[in-house]
């Protein structure tokens, strides 16, 4: 068996620390998903709104149907994580959860209801309510994403530079300050860099599919929803990307000041070095602390990091071993997630050169549209590997120097632990599978034509007949007798599908 | 900063809350998993999809009370938190695969055309599985958690009793009952004939799943129940068979007439007499039987930095989860949504 191999190899804590990375890594691509398509979806209905032009409604309805898949996967898997704090982390939700619990709440009772309530209109409410209304409900739910990774990203941060507490002698941490607490020194470059990574991860997601329109021979009828989607998609990257890329630089210093030994990880730095170079590749071993096979540049992480020539980083030995993250992870999670940032800036310039040459939607330009196309799931493995960085680069502590992950767990066995993790993983990759399959079906059939809410025929596609009269007051409408209601078996076969 | 720990009894307040936050998770996300342990039994395929339409518009933000109820537990009782998801880490687990399993069956089903069987299957034993395993939880709270030292010190099956495993069934046929009013509530034609006829039987079920929970509550071995002895406790609780009689009176009555609210409206009523009936019980342990609010309590600068959050937030969360309610009045039809 399976699980039996796992409690052989590994411990409690590994296990445990396993699942947490597996369910929480499973689950923060939805959200950051959700985040960009939400914030995306309400300029493009505000876009509907001022112009009346039906592109924007027929490539807002067909995406707020993804979107629908997405934040679905993201609310059942975030419900698993407010609850693996208690199953896997007693002793830290414990000594933790005077500073982190009122945060977690604070996200439930700002942003959690805002977005589950509103997002029942958004999907469900065409038709129902006024089209301004309607737009109030998406911008809703993008302020609630908003809101939402503002406290995760609050509480996140204290975890990696806390401040505004003490620890009592009962080992339990106090508060002492709230605004300490929220706004710690990494908390601002951590929620810019984060929510400027969701949103360029959907632009990519987005204009690579626009791309997509424009070249496929199948979606003759859909380029001209692909020119939406690849154009707002371009804005994003020639102006966004770079933003980030100085926005990555200032959290680096960031971490530099409050976790340097996170960033000598980073950059597989064993001995303090002026004129620190840039190892563009390299094994490191944890072992002999030392990295095999490296190639590098001088000076160039030294000027990155202190901006002078000769500079001095500090070197991983200064921290004893035990002190130490796992390197081979964080550095080459690093040199994953800069990579496709700089590709991202990249595939921006080629987009400033297609605009001024005017050629960004035609159907000639295929390397370039075939480019956009190659960056549609970068974004989430940069944004994967951006959490690896930042995550395994806190180790071995869970609250940075103050509790460490090794005295966190809660008193469980490896066989529970392996059990479940074993559960999630099946479940999780069924649900996944299922997930990806039907939001690939929804590209590959692309927009429908757009009715208005006003003709009769909408109702077809969104709220019912009967629905849209009720409101009226109307309960048992003439159109709508009890006879077509009855079912026959004709009936049920391709009845309320996907039209 | 904010500190009303000299003026307030927070951790009761905080009890309070976190109580009404399951009970309203308990009555939202129960009509909604009751719809989908009802799901396969419903006819015809036209009658799901009306089922489905009637709570897809609503079950997210149900299920946000859960987490309400989660992350509040682990905000104003960390260390209890902490020691009830160990104590009861696999029923907990099995309660979330369920809640995953049918959550995403909403979104696949409107999306699927051959596969919806499938999709329709999960909805069913999602909801089973999570309904199930809610009712095995308060049944082990009920029980009672072996702890000491702020840590949980029972074995991973601890929760594994006959008690559990019947309050277990009986929390299903709650359920039921809750999603079969509603049913009445936002449908009509043969599906809402056919739920009238569902709730009779459903009743019938559940006073008799209350009986059964009741006398394994009497034979098992729960050291509680020498304290509510000598505490007094019975004379609060003994009205409480006797409302429930009659609220099954009038059911019955209202489930024969064209009353459309009451059935549910009672239902809930029964739910809460339940619901104070396991309040009583456990009070004043957060973690029944080991630790009180008092012991379990965060100290008060976090509860009270939370409490203007939720005094605050609350009323704001109520008016517009009832605004979205009203968005969607009226009865359901079995078309697709959007």
């Amino acid at each position: 068996m399976f699980a039996t191999f796992m409690i052989d190899q590994l411990d409690a804590l590994t296990l445990a620390r396993i699942q947490f990375a597996f369910v929480v890594s499973f689950h923060i691509v939805f959200p950051a998903f959700s985040i960009g398509l939400a914030s995306w979806l309400t300029v493009l209905e505000f876009r509907w709104l001022r112009t009346g032009n039906p592109v924007f409604a027929e490539v807002y309805k067909h995406w707020v149907k993804i979107f629908a898949v997405v934040f679905g996967m993201g609310v059942v898997s975030g419900v698993v994580m407010s609850y693996q704090f208690g199953t896997n982390w007693a002793v830290f939700s414990d000594k933790a959860g005077n500073v982190l619990g009122p945060l977690l709440a604070y996200e439930v009772l700002t942003a959690f209801f805002l977005e589950a309530s509103f997002l029942g209109i958004m999907l469900f409410g065409w038709g129902r309510v006024s089209k301004r209304m309607h737009f109030v409900a998406t911008a809703t739910v993008a302020i609630g994403t908003l809101i939402s990774g503002f406290w995760i990203l609050a509480a996140n941060s204290f975890m990696q530079t806390p401040q505004g507490f003490m620890v009592g002698a009962d080992g339990l941490l106090y508060p002492t300050n709230w605004l300490e607490i929220i706004f710690n020194p990494s908390f601002p470059y951590r929620y810019a860099h984060m929510m400027t990574a969701a949103f360029l991860t959907t632009a990519f997601v987005v204009g690579g599919i626009g791309a997509y329109y424009l070249q496929s021979k199948k979606h003759i009828e859909h380029r001209k929803h692909g020119r939406v989607m690849l154009g707002m998609a371009m804005i994003m990257a020639i102006f966004v990307a770079p933003a980030q890329v100085l926005i990555g630089d200032e959290h680096g210093l960031n971490t530099l000041e409050h976790q340097p030994a996170k960033v000598a990880a980073m950059e597989g730095i064993w001995e303090d070095e002026r004129g620190a170079a840039l190892r563009l590749f390299a094994i490191p071993d944890q072992e002999n602390q030392t990295n095999k096979y490296e190639v590098k540049i001088p000076y160039v992480t030294g000027l990155i990091l202190t901006h002078s020539l000769d500079g001095e980083v500090k070197g991983l030995k200064n921290w004893a071993t035990e002190d130490q993250p796992h390197v081979i992870i964080v550095f080459w999670a690093f040199r994953i997630m800069v990579a496709i940032g700089m590709l991202m800036v990249l595939v921006g310039l080629f987009s400033v050169y297609k605009y001024f040459k005017k050629q960004q939607f035609s159907p000639d330009s295929k390397l370039f549209h075939r480019a956009w196309m190659m960056m549609t799931p970068l974004g989430f493995i940069a944004l994967l590997a951006g959490w690896f960085v930042t995550e395994t680069g806190r180790q071995p502590w869970t609250v940075y120097g103050v509790i460490r992950t090794a005295e966190s767990m809660s008193p469980l066995a490896a066989q529970q632990v392996a059990t479940t993790l074993i559960g999630f993983i099946i479940v999780y990759t069924f649900v996944f599978g299922a997930g990806s399959f039907y939001i690939l079906r929804l590209i590959g059939q692309g927009p429908k034509p757009y009715t208005d809410p006003a003709e009769d025929n909408f109702y077809e596609h969104s709220v019912t007949e009967g629905q849209g009269r009720t409101l009226s007051g109307d309960n048992d409408p003439a159109g709508h007798t009890t006879k077509q209601d009855i079912d026959t078996p004709a009936d049920d076969i391709d009845d309320g599908g996907l039209r | 900063m904010f500190n009303f720990g000299d003026v307030l009894d927070l951790p009761l307040i905080w009890g309070g809350l976190i109580a009404l936050a399951v009970f309203i998770y308990v009555l939202l996300d129960g009509f909604d998993l009751g719809c989908g342990i009802l799901f396969p039994f419903a006819g015809s395929d036209k009658n799901r999809s009306r089922m489905m339409n009637s709570i897809a518009p609503f079950w997210d933000g149900n299920e946000t009370w859960l987490v309400l109820g989660g992350g509040g537990l682990f905000a104003a009782f960390p260390v209890a938190y902490g020691i009830i998801m160990t104590g009861l880490y696999l029923p907990v687990i099995f309660m979330l695969f369920g809640l995953i399993l049918r959550g995403v069956a909403f979104e696949f089903r409107f999306k699927s055309s051959t596969h919806r069987y499938i999709w329709d299957g999960f909805f069913f034993f999602g909801s089973l599985l999570a309904a199930f395993f809610q009712g095995v939880m308060l049944g082990s709270l009920v029980h009672g958690l072996e702890a000491s030292n702020r840590l949980y010190t029972g074995g991973p099956f601890d929760w594994l009793t006959p008690f559990s495993m019947v309050s277990g069934v009986a929390l299903i046929i709650g359920y039921s009952l809750l999603g079969s009013t509603w049913l009445i509530l936002k449908t009509e034609h043969d599906l809402q004939v056919w739920a009238r006829k569902v709730s009779g039987w459903l009743l019938m079920a559940l006073v008799a799943a209350m009986i059964v929970v009741t006398i394994f509550m009497y034979f098992s071995d729960i050291d509680a129940l020498e304290d509510w002895f000598t505490l007094g406790r019975l004379p609060y609780l003994a009205p409480m068979p006797i409302i429930a009689l009659i609220v099954f009176f009038i059911m019955r009555k209202d489930l024969t007439t064209e009353r459309e609210y009451r059935p549910f409206l009672l239902t809930v009523l029964l739910f809460l007499l339940g619901y104070i009936g396991v309040c009583i019980a456990i009070f004043p342990y957060i973690v029944p039987y080991q630790m009180t609010v008092y012991e379990a309590a965060a100290t008060d600068t976090s509860l009270s930095f939370m409490l203007v959050g939720a005094v605050i937030m609350l009323p704001i969360i109520l008016s517009y989860t009832a605004y979205a309610y009203y968005v969607f009045k009226g009865k359901t039809d079995h078309e697709h949504m959007y």
